[in-house]
């Protein structure tokens, strides 16, 4: 296999879809009572024969979670360099037909969100972009990187697919870790949600994790955003492709996120809306399916739902986060990528951890290692 | 007593850092297992910082710092963290830990060989993490290790002794300290490494994890200093046949 898209094209959507409906609890029954679970077994974890079984999920997932990581949460930060685009995406505010003011961080901009960032006591941060080539590629990358560097244990980034050497170039300048989501896994769908810009190279996107295995990256984050298409079927093909990926680049981490769609300008009511209940399910069913992959939850999901989730799965989260350029330094005045729904302050959110017996962890990385 | 390079062991439970929900815990669980070497993941810690929260908690008389280098993935970037270590923390102790593998963490052997050689003559005491091989700790010792640390089963499973049969042998051929690491979820299983033979055991997972470290870090040190009691006075020998009260062959007498 040279990429995932050659397993991809070996599933119908449909056929997947149907074949999670028709998922049964004797399905869930043996899925639950495996040491190890297949793709088959993860089907009938998300699928509505589950729902009956959420609290059985949630207890396993917990059980699962402290045994491989502990009674810790990770916390990152993002910082947005730009928010220039010029993708058209129907459900994201930095979208170039979303007529509103564009900012790409300068050397002393970047320089002075570090210092605030580094002030609320992060080691880890994630860089987000647009995709704008022109303005911010690979040697805007590498100039940020030289300055951000110094700063952090470990450097993440959201930004357009690149090429391998473009990748090879980042990781020599300090990149640990690339997040980059399908979106959606239904191909017509996505043409229609990305009707211009790059970003509408389905194959491209798909073919990006493999970029960055071959790459060499320390870690990968994947996943797809949830309510563009049936979520079930989205995520099985997410859990597909971590298990491609984790057979072929072997030596690479994975990380797994479920971005719910948020309000931005401009908006786009989800297709589909998935419920607080079924994102718990789907969160256990990916820690039941898979022990040792990290799962993030970001700013975006609301403060009772992130305070409960902690428990169930959860490795990694976000806390105090600004989705607009700029944002730590200067007041809302930029675009913002979505509005947040959590919107306390890291150290709440530390405390808000600690009270639920979880140690919230600052650091545990160092450049030394990549 | 343990001897481990220059120093000398009186606990033969080794301890780990990761995992605990607090540090304040973490102090109290490793102060009631009475533990003399703890294992610190130089990638969790602000060597660049006099202030940092785990190293302060650490930082007991009684507790000897291992530095490990979990998050390497090729000899090189052993060496380099581990010289990093011995500057930051002040000793020439090392756990090496490469892992190239992050789903399982299982060790490449090629790699902590190579490592092995180059920090050995570099003067550190190397206490590698390799997979329950015989003919690798062999390898190990003939390049300058200073004990041997083959895992039970993988990293953080609690799956117990899985490699009961190779870790006889590593006991049984090894002129270096045998500590038995990873995978020891219960007291029992310590105890039955101890009672096997092995010089120690590193547990972390098992006690950080636990719904009482204290009480956990308490039960694995007595099931440790049982194990040893037993392998010292010598565990009465198993047998494959039956000694029959009434002889078959009596009448040949």
């Amino acid at each position: 296999m040279n990429s995932f898209l050659e397993v991809f094209r070996q599933y119908k959507w449909d056929d997947v879809k149907n074949s999670i409906y028709a998922k049964t609890s004797q399905d869930v029954e043996r899925a639950l009572s495996k040491d190890k679970r297949d793709l088959e077994d993860f089907k009938a974890l998300i699928s509505p024969a589950a729902a009956p079984y959420l609290e059985q999920m949630a207890q396993l997932s917990h059980q699962l979670t402290q045994k491989r990581f502990g009674k810790t949460i990770q916390m990152y930060i993002p910082l947005y360099l730009s928010n220039e685009c010029q993708n058209i995406c129907t459900y994201c505010g930095f979208s170039q037909d979303n007529k509103l003011r564009r900012i790409t961080l300068t050397d002393s901009q970047i320089n002075r969100e570090v210092e605030i960032i580094k002030k609320m006591g992060y080691d880890h941060v994630l860089l987000v972009t647009g995709e704008a080539n022109k303005t911010v590629g690979v040697d805007y990358f590498e100039n940020a990187l030289d300055l951000i560097r110094p700063h952090f244990s470990h450097i993440s980034m959201e930004v357009q697919p690149l090429d391998q050497n473009d990748y090879e170039r980042l990781i020599d300048k300090g990149l640990n870790t690339v997040l980059v989501y399908q979106e959606t896994y239904h191909e017509e769908d996505y043409k229609l949600h990305h009707p211009k810009g790059k970003k509408s190279n389905f194959k491209y996107r798909i073919e990006t994790p493999d970029r960055l295995g071959r790459a060499g990256i320390h870690k990968i984050g994947i996943g797809n955003l949830i309510g563009l298409e049936d979520w079930r079927t989205d995520c099985f093909f997410t859990a597909l492709h971590l298990n491609y990926l984790e057979k072929k680049y072997w030596q690479t981490k994975y990380s797994i996120s479920f971005p719910r769609l948020r309000p931005f300008s401009g908006g786009l009511e989800p297709k589909v809306e998935m419920i607080d209940r079924e994102l718990v399910q789907l969160i256990c069913a990916y820690r039941i399916f898979n022990e040792e992959v990290e799962l993030s939850l970001s700013t975006r999901e609301r403060e009772i739902f992130r305070d409960n989730v902690i428990k169930l799965g959860i490795t990694t989260i976000s806390a105090g986060s600004k989705t607009n350029p700029g944002g730590y330094a200067a007041a809302k005045e930029s675009l913002e990528q979505f509005e947040i729904s959590d919107e306390r302050s890291p150290q709440q959110i530390a405390e808000m951890i600690r009270k639920q017996g979880y140690e919230a962890v600052w650091k545990d990385w160092d450049a030394v290692l990549a | 007593m343990l001897k481990i390079g220059d120093k000398e062991f009186k606990s033969r439970l080794f301890t780990g850092t990761g995992k605990f929900s607090n540090n304040n815990l973490m102090r109290k669980s490793l102060e009631a297992s009475e533990s003399e070497l703890v294992t610190v993941a130089l990638k969790r810690v602000d060597i660049k910082s006099d202030d940092d929260d785990m190293l302060k908690v650490l930082s007991h008389e009684r507790i000897n710092l291992l530095p490990n280098t979990s998050g390497v993935r090729n000899a090189k970037e052993a060496i380099f963290a581990a010289q990093l270590a011995r500057e930051a923390l002040e000793t020439n102790f090392v756990k090496l830990e490469i892992h190239p593998d992050p789903k399982y963490l299982l060790p490449d052997p090629i790699e902590t060989l190579k490592a092995t050689e180059e920090l050995a003559k570099d003067g550190f005491i190397v206490m590698p993490y390799i997979h329950a091989d015989p003919v690798l700790c062999k390898r190990l010792e003939n390049a300058g290790s200073s004990a041997v640390m083959p895992l039970g089963s993988p990293i953080g499973s609690n799956k117990g002794l899985k490699t009961i049969d190779f870790l006889e042998i590593i006991i049984e051929q090894s002129n270096l300290p045998v500590v038995v690491d990873a995978g020891i979820g219960a007291p029992s299983d310590a105890a039955k490494a101890m009672e096997l033979g092995a010089d120690a055991v590193l547990v972390n997972t098992a006690i950080a994890v636990s719904p009482n470290p204290v009480e956990m870090a308490i039960a694995f040190k007595m099931a440790v200093e049982a194990g040893r009691m037993a392998y010292e006075a010598k565990l009465a020998a198993s047998k494959n046949f039956a000694e029959a009260s009434s002889p078959l062959t009596s009448f040949l007498d």
